[in-house]
């Protein structure tokens, strides 16, 4: 997860790409939208798509290959799978918009007060931000669930906490840039408090970029929480969850394949789609620097 | 030269000192006491006391952090109150494997990455671009762990090529068991080098330079390794730096996908047991080696290159 390419460069001519992008969309994007908009109805939808309860366990029928009954197989509780994994996509991405969209507006508002005023201010923030992002990301929100104790939790606390800083370096190059431009200067001119200036005139400006890196940020999200999920440290039994469903699945990978495989083309397909609109909207640019 | 490496020594002493201080955090952020919680119920206030004081635990805070800080750096790390051995020896004993697992990850990365960055490079738009450009997104997208478990049930289980779990030592072990592991970490990786390098070498291509080296008529292949390369590396190795916490990250996953027994498999395990000086020690030396590999390739970048050491002139 670097920025560095991110942040070196600010992105105003992506931004107006994705504005152009917005009257007449790329195919890409399009098929990125489609493919995220049906796992995001799949996962809402979920008690209709699907007969079956998630945690219904069923000793009759376990570890069943995949059939018309069971589209993705059973677990050695006889659970099915299918259900399970839309029931485990709508919780990780409730989780993930949470988690990507609460340190966007934080990350942004400082990166642009410290780009803003320079200095002292900056130079203590920025280090705070060099230091966040000197830790491995995910070694980083190990850390924090090492504090809570493993589970959900955690992992609210701890993307959070590691994931502003991000949003910081983009805000903050490019509020380098804006306040050099004639109308930030002419907003001192016309003695508008700072307040105003930040939030009402260089905000409305560097937004946009966040917005768009968001979208590959979230498909980081979703495999951190899939991964600590899977390592057991982040969703806790009973709670169906795409990387506890996998691992659930692994001791049984020889005799029954379904369990651990198939959950994991669901992350796949989500992050193929993200990544298409990202891709587009950006014009591929963001994606050099952050896979 | 000597400024620009004094400068950037600084600059990663001070977020050193910054990574200290965020894991100096993790033992005092723990609800409750760290210690009870370790020791477990069963423990007497007496025995919680006498480990408190033993751990520096009742010393005010700036003395508690100034000697983590000293100790840190003379590579003490105090004593695991879970297990009674020395964190030092806990976590020494679990480096090779991620070490080598790290190297060997990078190593596929760019066996393969280089030379599609160059065929694709040399052929934009071609079939084999699109198809690096198609695995990019892909891998992307894919979860290392995930990724693991399908080349462990491919080559593993069905093609029984290598064993889907455990470590042994040796050219022979490290082979066998860490081939799939460093595959999966290869391939994630691959994307960066793909896409940095390629994009870097499109540049140099369009150069003045080496219209004159065709000119001059030296072998396409003789352009590429010897003048292209040359201009078109940097920028790779610099990426590479950077996603060095993307692979420690990936290790610790992936050791925990093939059951090896490295510090990343350590660090789960020290959460899972509440062993917070260990869980300290292994977040503090994954960040500080983040910072020493960058701080190595800026060194280096500008040991190669004079543009960037005489920049700030």
């Amino acid at each position: 997860m670097s920025t560095s390419e991110v942040a070196a460069r600010p992105l105003g001519a992506a931004a107006r790409a994705g504005r152009r992008a917005r009257s007449r969309p790329a195919t890409p994007v399009i098929v990125g939208a489609v493919i995220v908009g049906l796992l995001a109805l799949a996962a809402l939808l979920a008690p209709l798509i699907t007969p079956y309860d998630p945690n219904k366990v069923d000793f009759l029928d376990t570890l069943e290959s995949p059939s018309w009954s069971h589209p993705m197989g059973t677990d050695d509780a006889g659970r099915d799978i299918f259900a399970r994994s839309l029931y485990g996509l709508r919780l990780d991405l409730a989780v993930v918009l949470f988690v990507t969209y609460v340190p966007l507006p934080i990350g942004v508002l400082l990166g642009s007060i410290a780009g803003y005023f320079g200095r002292g201010v900056d130079s203590v923030m920025a280090r705070t931000a060099d230091v966040m992002l000197a830790f491995p990301f995910f070694v980083l929100v190990i850390a924090i669930i090492a504090i809570t104790g493993p589970g959900l939790k955690g992992v609210l606390i701890g993307v959070p906490i590691a994931g502003w800083a991000l949003y910081f370096r983009l805000a903050r190059s490019e509020m380098l840039v804006l306040r050099e431009q004639p109308f930030m200067l002419a907003t001192t001119g016309l003695g508008y408090s700072r307040t105003r200036s930040i939030l009402r005139h260089a905000v409305p400006n560097l937004w946009r970029t966040a917005l768009i890196y968001s979208t590959l940020d979230m498909v980081v999200n979703l495999l951190l929480l899939a991964s600590l999920g899977y390592l057991g440290l982040g969703a806790q039994p009973p709670d169906a969850e795409l990387g506890s469903i996998i691992a659930g699945g692994q001791p049984y990978l020889l005799s029954a394949w379904w369990i651990a495989t198939l959950p994991g083309l669901i992350l796949v397909a989500f992050g193929v789609g993200v990544g298409l609109i990202g891709d587009g909207l950006s014009d591929g640019r963001l994606r050099s620097a952050s896979a | 030269m000597t400024r620009y490496v004094v400068n950037r020594v600084a600059l990663g002493l001070v977020v050193l000192v910054g990574l200290a201080f965020a894991t100096f955090l993790i033992i005092h952020l723990v609800p409750g006491d760290p210690v009870r919680q370790a020791l477990g119920a069963q423990a007497s206030p007496q025995q919680i006391e006498e480990v408190r004081d033993q751990l520096g635990l009742n010393d005010p805070l700036p003395t508690q952090f100034w000697d983590y800080l000293s100790n840190s750096a003379t590579g003490q790390f105090g004593d695991s109150f879970v297990q009674s051995s020395a964190v030092s020896d806990l976590v020494g004993d679990r480096i090779a494997p991620s070490a080598l697992l790290i190297a060997y990850g990078l190593l596929v990365a760019l066996l393969i990455g280089v030379p599609l960055a160059i065929v694709a490079a040399l052929k934009p738009n071609s079939v084999i671009d699109h198809s690096a450009r198609l695995v990019a997104t892909l891998s992307f997208a894919t979860p290392l762990f995930w990724l693991g478990l399908v080349l462990a049930l491919v080559f593993g289980l069905e093609l029984d090529i290598f064993p889907v779990s455990g470590y042994e030592t040796g050219i022979d072990g490290i082979l066998k068991t860490l081939t799939l592991p460093a595959l999966a970490l290869g391939l994630a990786l691959t994307v960066f080098v793909l896409r940095i390098l390629r994009s870097s070498l499109l540049e140099v291509l369009q150069s003045d330079y080496i219209d004159a080296a065709r000119a001059r008529g030296l072998s396409e292949g003789r352009i590429v390794a010897k003048h292209a390369m040359r201009n078109a590396v940097m920028p790779t190795v610099t990426i590479m730096a950077i996603q060095v916490g993307f692979l420690i990250s990936g290790a610790v996953v992936l050791e925990q996908v093939f059951q090896i027994p490295g510090v990343g498999s350590l660090l789960v395990e020290s959460v899972e047991r509440r062993d917070y000086e260990v869980v300290q020690t292994l977040v503090l030396l994954a960040g500080a080696t983040v910072v020493f590999v960058n701080l190595a390739a800026d060194v280096l970048q500008a040991a190669i290159d004079p543009r960037v050491r005489l920049a700030g002139r």
